[in-house]
């Protein structure tokens, strides 16, 4: 079992690294070229929206300013949960976890809703190409905030299963690492999608 | 004054990581530039002017949120190296299809 544990911190691997952190970094890097992917094809279509409406017709700013601001200040709680259980704090690590998935979800509350407002609009994801690779992006996003979210809810039931210790802190840096990720696409998405002035009909 | 041994905590991994008052600084720093950020959608800025401080912007929150979040400025440069290898090539190959879509010319 401490064996286990001094290869995944990197003691006795032929890099002297961990292995476990090393295979997130790679995955990654691989996503790089996913979320590359769907932002050129967004950028390619985003003027090919017929007759649906525009995405400068459409793109509430102001809302989605604010739920970039939540995404952002839950980067802030992640490492904040990290650094606590470095120290040893269990408490204050899962105070600041539960902070990072309650963000997370209102990130995605706010999807939910920005989504169905567009359809009500008429803006579904057949509607245009543009529709279409606006939602598969923002989709593709939302899939991997849920899926931190779940992470972060296991990182939970662990902690209070009290198999969370500092000595496994490098579970949560690994998760860290892909939310911090989440949030750095977001960063693109947000500059890229909706601040950069878009067509209108 | 500080120096930046005041900012760090050590842990069991090895390498030091900032303290918490440092990661809040930072993320005030962030919270900042989005500030500017969506402040350009308010105030009517050429479109020359706008789009590269947009993207100046974007580069200084990501390089930001990878360097003390991430912790690259703290870890092993092999992390930092497979990252921006996904990072270039990604970058590469869909400027390349951005190109072949006439996108630059089209806006």
């Amino acid at each position: 079992m401490a064996d286990t544990a001094a290869v995944s911190h990197g003691h006795g691997t032929g890099t002297g690294l961990s292995n476990n952190k090393l295979l997130m970094w790679v995955f990654l890097g691989s996503e790089c070229l996913l979320f590359g992917g769907l932002i050129s094809t967004y950028l390619i279509y985003r003027s090919r929206f017929g007759d649906g409406p525009a995405p400068g017709d459409i793109f509430d700013i102001p809302f989605t300013s604010v739920s970039s601001f939540v995404l952002l200040m839950s980067s802030l709680t992640m490492v904040l949960a990290l650094a606590a259980l470095q120290r040893g704090d269990i408490r204050n690590n899962r105070v600041w976890l539960l902070a990072t998935a309650l963000l997370g979800s209102l990130f995605i509350g706010g999807q939910v809703y920005e989504f169905t407002t567009f359809v009500r609009e008429g803006l579904g994801y057949t509607t245009s190409p543009f529709s279409s690779a606006f939602f598969t992006l923002t989709g593709f996003h939302g899939v991997h905030v849920s899926l931190g979210i779940i992470m972060l809810m296991s990182l939970l039931i662990s902690s209070f299963r009290g198999t969370l210790t500092k000595e496994r802190s490098e579970t949560v840096e690994i998760i860290g690492l892909y939310w911090h990720f989440v949030d750095v696409v977001w960063i693109f998405i947000f500059t890229v999608i909706y601040l950069v002035p878009s067509p209108t009909s | 004054m500080s120096t930046a041994a005041e900012h760090v905590d050590s842990h069991e991994g090895g390498h030091e990581h900032p303290s918490d008052a440092k990661y809040i600084q930072i993320a005030a720093i962030l919270a900042f530039v989005t500030a500017l950020e969506v402040g350009t959608y308010f105030v009517s800025i050429p479109g020359e002017v706008l789009i590269p401080l947009l993207m100046v912007m974007m580069v200084f929150k990501f390089f930001y949120v990878a360097a003390w979040f991430m912790h690259l400025r703290f870890d092993s440069p092999l992390f930092t190296k497979f990252f921006v290898a996904g990072l270039v090539l990604a970058t590469v190959v869909y400027g390349i299809a951005l190109t072949v879509f006439e996108f630059w010319h089209k806006g």
